[in-house]
Formats: structure tokens, sequence, C-alpha cells
């Protein structure tokens, strides 16, 4: 076989090898279906009527929209980080678990092939219950305008790719099923909920307005906010610039990946 | 051509167990290969290494003439692993399973699907296709692995300990099979226990112990170098008391079954001729152990007492 000829096959190899982890990751999403879709939906409806409607009532406005509309983005970007860790992290720790993960090592796909394919799946899985969170929250707010579709779905998109990426070190790294639910419990959870969620961090004290500003999922919770909310929100509400948050996503992404990719390579957490 | 070339291969485990210690094989195109040797002699780690399934520390290892330094997926698209233990995942359909694996092999969809229906009907599993892979018997996932292994048509086979634990009747249907994909040209390694197995399946058998090759050569070359067999007689009557075989080490084990020891310069038709001589006659003959079995055990004890 001559060079283009070889070059071609092994890229078709890997093209096919992709859309076949891809596959089976989206038929495992659908399979499992009550673990994976119903669960954060019902959770979120509850934040919704809590916090939207009990609490939120009672908190009026925030930022010069309706503290339910305030929420709704941070609830969805929280959504989209939570599941696409998690589902990464589940996914590929078990196959790591059954062993099936030979499968894939064992043939000629490169490794950034794997890697991908989880990574979509992740992302598949987090805009799937992103975007029902999002049709859910339209239950509970009068108006619901999209400032700009293309930001919106930039920051999801991006958000739920680096935290699949978060959720394939993490199984790398697991050696037993504790491991999966240590950095989703003690990590992901209280950045989540201390990144901007339910409040604009405009309203902490300097020193802690300080201290969410190190804390990456703020950018991506705000960046969310300013693609639904830009033009509602008052300005003083805007907690960072539009695109600093894309460069501090897109550097996450940039460094998590070549850390993935470098131990996968490695056969860290994969081969003795 | 060489289907694969070991040179040197040496791993050391992180908690410092040697588990080879520079080995060399050689395994020619089209050839029915047996690695043998006891627990923890290396052959898992030796078939981990050339599947990518474990780093090894020194070594070069070549399939086809890729090598797999330089190329690893040159070399991995040519191999197909029957590993030891179930590793599908329980919960997916038996055709998914199959299915998987040629993607990840680069086969589209369709001719997966083709491939994938060619494998499990000559498996016997078309008919369970549809159903969940834990739903199968041991027998049932063992012939699983075997359609997965093949669905890409490699041009080396390696299977590690593919009968362990099966019946006799799924252990014969998967020797013919073996050989079958040998007959098609595809060259076979085999790990196994059984050495019944190796003895009636492999042409070269090379025999590993605590991380070095001990023995690797052909079969036959292999059984000539017993020096000693022992045949187990069933005779038609009690043997008498004057019973002789001068020259002959043998016992009797009850009244009718009697042991003899033939080393190879003497003839076994010598021991019948002085049986008859004594009118004692033999309802039937077989080798007490097997023949390999005798020399495996034997090398591996001299192994034992130079380390």
């Amino acid at each position: 076989m001559n060079v283009a000829l070889e070059e071609q096959s092994r890229l078709k190899t890997n093209l096919v090898g992709l859309q076949t982890i891809v596959i089976k990751e989206v038929v495992r999403l659908l399979r499992i279906w009550p673990q994976t879709i119903v669960p954060p939906v019902i959770t979120t409806t509850l934040y919704f009527i809590i916090f939207g409607k009990v609490i939120g009532s009672r908190v009026g406005e925030m930022g010069g929209v309706p503290y339910m509309e305030f929420i709704v983005p941070g609830l969805v970007m929280m959504s989209v980080i939570n599941n696409a860790y998690t589902n990464v992290v589940s996914s590929f720790f078990s196959s790591k678990f059954q062993k099936n993960v030979e499968e894939m090592l064992v043939a000629p796909m490169h490794n950034s092939v794997i890697l991908l394919g989880y990574m979509t799946g992740g992302v598949v899985r987090a805009l799937t219950i992103g975007t029902t969170v999002l049709l859910v929250s339209a239950f509970f707010v009068e108006e619901m305008v999209i400032y700009s579709v293309w930001i919106t779905v930039a920051v999801a998109v991006l958000t739920a790719t680096l935290f699949s990426i978060g959720g394939f070190i993490n199984a790398l790294l697991a050696r037993k099923f504790d491991d999966v639910s240590i950095i989703p419990t003690f990590v992901l959870t209280p950045l989540t909920y201390l990144g901007g969620v339910f409040y604009s961090i405009k309203l902490l004290p300097p020193f802690w307005e300080g201290v969410s500003r190190a804390n990456p999922i703020v950018y991506m919770v705000n960046a969310f906010r300013y693609g639904i909310l830009q033009g509602h929100l008052k300005p003083e509400y805007i907690d960072i610039n539009i695109y600093t948050a894309f460069a501090v996503i897109a550097l996450f992404i940039v460094f998590l990946f070549s850390l993935a990719l470098w131990m996968l390579n490695r056969g860290i957490g994969l081969r003795q | 051509m060489q289907a694969l070339e070991v040179s040197q291969l040496a791993k050391t485990y992180r908690n410092g167990v040697v588990a080879l210690q520079g080995i060399d094989m050689n395994v020619a195109a089209g050839e029915f290969f047996g690695l043998l040797g006891p627990n923890g002699a290396g052959k898992s780690t030796t078939i981990g290494i050339i599947t990518s399934l474990v780093n090894k520390s020194s070594g070069t290892v070549r399939c086809f003439g890729v090598d797999l330094d330089a190329d690893p997926a040159g070399v991995k698209r040519q191999i197909g692993l029957v590993p030891q233990e179930f590793n599908f995942n329980q919960f997916e359909q038996v055709q998914q399973i199959v299915m998987q694996q040629a993607g990840y092999y680069g086969l589209p969809r369709r001719e997966a699907r083709l491939q994938t229906e060619k494998y499990l009907r000559k498996m016997g599993l078309w008919e369970k296709r549809s159903g969940n892979a834990r739903q199968l018997s041991g027998g049932m996932k063992r012939r699983l692995m075997i359609a997965r292994a093949l669905v890409h048509e490699p041009r080396l086979v390696i299977l590690d300990e593919p009968t362990a634990g099966v019946d006799i009747e799924l252990r014969r249907a998967t020797w013919s099979l073996m050989q079958e994909i040998n007959d098609q040209g595809t060259t076979v390694i085999l790990t196994t226990h059984y050495l019944e197995e190796a003895e009636s399946l492999c042409r070269r058998i090379a025999i590993i112990d605590r991380g070095r090759i001990v023995e690797d050569t052909d079969k036959k070359t292999l059984l000539a170098k017993l020096h000693m067999e022992t045949f187990i007689l069933d005779l038609a009557k009690p043997a008498p008391d004057s019973l002789a075989l001068d020259g002959y080490a043998h016992r009797l084990t009850d009244a009718t079954t009697l042991e003899v020891d033939v080393t190879k310069e003497r003839s076994l038709n010598e021991v019948f001729a002085r049986l008859s001589s004594q009118n004692i006659s033999v309802l039937s003959m077989r080798n007490k152990a097997n023949r390999l079995e005798e020399l495996f055990v034997t090398l591996v004890e001299k192994n034992e007492s130079l380390t």
C-alpha cells in the first residue's frame, strides 16, 4: 500500500472508530434514560420551584430581571456541568472496571479518538439535559428571550467539552467506584454553588468577589447568562467580560485535553 | 515471513515483580504456535505487551515486519485477541459487542454488520444476537469473544487460555475452530494449561517459566527429548506372581493393571512379546500421562533448580 493510501486507510479507521464510540455512548445514554435523563430534570425542576417560585418571589429582582429569570442560566449551566462530567466518568470507569476498555485499547485507533468519542458522549448528554432544563424553565418564567443563540450555544458546548474531559481524567485515575464521586461531591458541587448560579458575585464583599474570580465556573455561568440575558441585565450585574470568559474556557480545554491525551498515551490508569 | 518477532523483551512491574527477563521468540506466518508455562510464568504479560495492553520495560516486538514502537496501530490492526477473562460489556447485546469491535478496527457499519453476522453464525450465536451478553452461558461467552476477535479477519490470532473452564464438548469444538482458522492461513498463538491441547494443535511450542523461555522448538523435536514414557496395560487376567519383564521397570497397581516404563531405546513390541510368552493377554493400553506434560514438568523443574 502506498503512503497516501495507507494514511487514508488510517484516517478512515479513526473516523469509523470515533463514530462507533459516539454511537455506543449515545445508545448507552438512551438505554439507561431513567438514570441519565430523568433525575437531573427532576432535580432542576425542584430548584425552579424552591429557589425560583418560593424563595425567589421574596427576593424580587436581581440585576434588573426577576430572580427566576436570573437563576435559569445558572441552573442550566449546573446541569450541563454535572451531566457532562458524570456521563464520562461513569461510562469510562465502568468500561475500565469491566475491562471492556481493552476492546478499544487493542484496536488500531489513535488514543485521541477514544478521548474524543467519550467527550462527544458527554457533550451530547449535557446538551440534551441542558436543553430539557431550559424548556422546563419556560413553565416558570414569564418571558424567555435568548439574547444571542450563538453565544449561548457556544458557551454550553465548550463548558460541556471542558467537563467531559475532566470526567475522563477522573475515570483514568479512579481505582474504585468511590473515586468516581469524590471530585463531583467535594470539588464540582461547591464550585458550582459558589459560581454565581444563584447570585451575582458583585453582591459579595470585595475579598470574596476576588476569590470567586478564581473559580472557573463563574466564567461559564456568567458567559451563559450573558448569552441569554444580555440587554435585560443591568450592566453592573454583568460579572465578567465575555471575551475573558471564552479565553478562560478555551485555555482550560486545551490544558485538560493535552493532559488527558498524555495520560492515555502513557497508559496511566489503564496499562501496567 | 515472520508473523511475530520478539527480541529481548523484558518487563518489570512497578511493584518490582520481574515478569519477563529478556525473552526472544519468533513465530512464522501460518504457524500454530503454543506458549506454555505455569501460572505467573509470564505468558499473559507477553501477550499483553504484544497487544498493547501492557507497557514493556525494554526489547522489541515486530508483527509481520511492523515495529510496535514505531507503528502501534500498524501492529494492532493485524492482531485479534481472545483474552482469558470475559472482558465485554455484559449489559450490551451480543450483536452490538461484535459490531463495535469491527467499528474500532475501522470497518464501516454495513461491512461490520455483514462480518458480525458471518462470525456469529459461525460460532452458533446468531440466534442469540439480540440478547444481552450476560444471559449467555459460559461457553457461549467464550465463543462470543472468539467471534469478536475474528470480526476484522486478523492475520494473527492470539488465544489466551481459550478453553479454560469449558466442558469437553465445547473444548473439542473450539479446537476444531482454531484448526480451521489456522488452515485458512491465519497464524495462531495459543496459551494454555491443557498440554493435551497444545500437543494436538500446535506445530511449534515454547515453554516459558519465571520470565524466561526454557524451550522453543517444533513439537516433534520437543517430544523426542522425552526420554521415557510410562504405559498402563489392562490385563485380561490377574498377573501371576512370577511375572518377569527384565530390563523394564514395572509395577502392578492392582491385580490386572500393569505399569511399564519404556525408554526411548527400547521397543514396546518387546514388552508385548514377553507378556505373551508368559500367557498374559493385554486388553488395552494407554499413556500414563500426557507426553508433553511430562516434558513440561521436567523442563520447569530443571529451570527451578537452575534459579
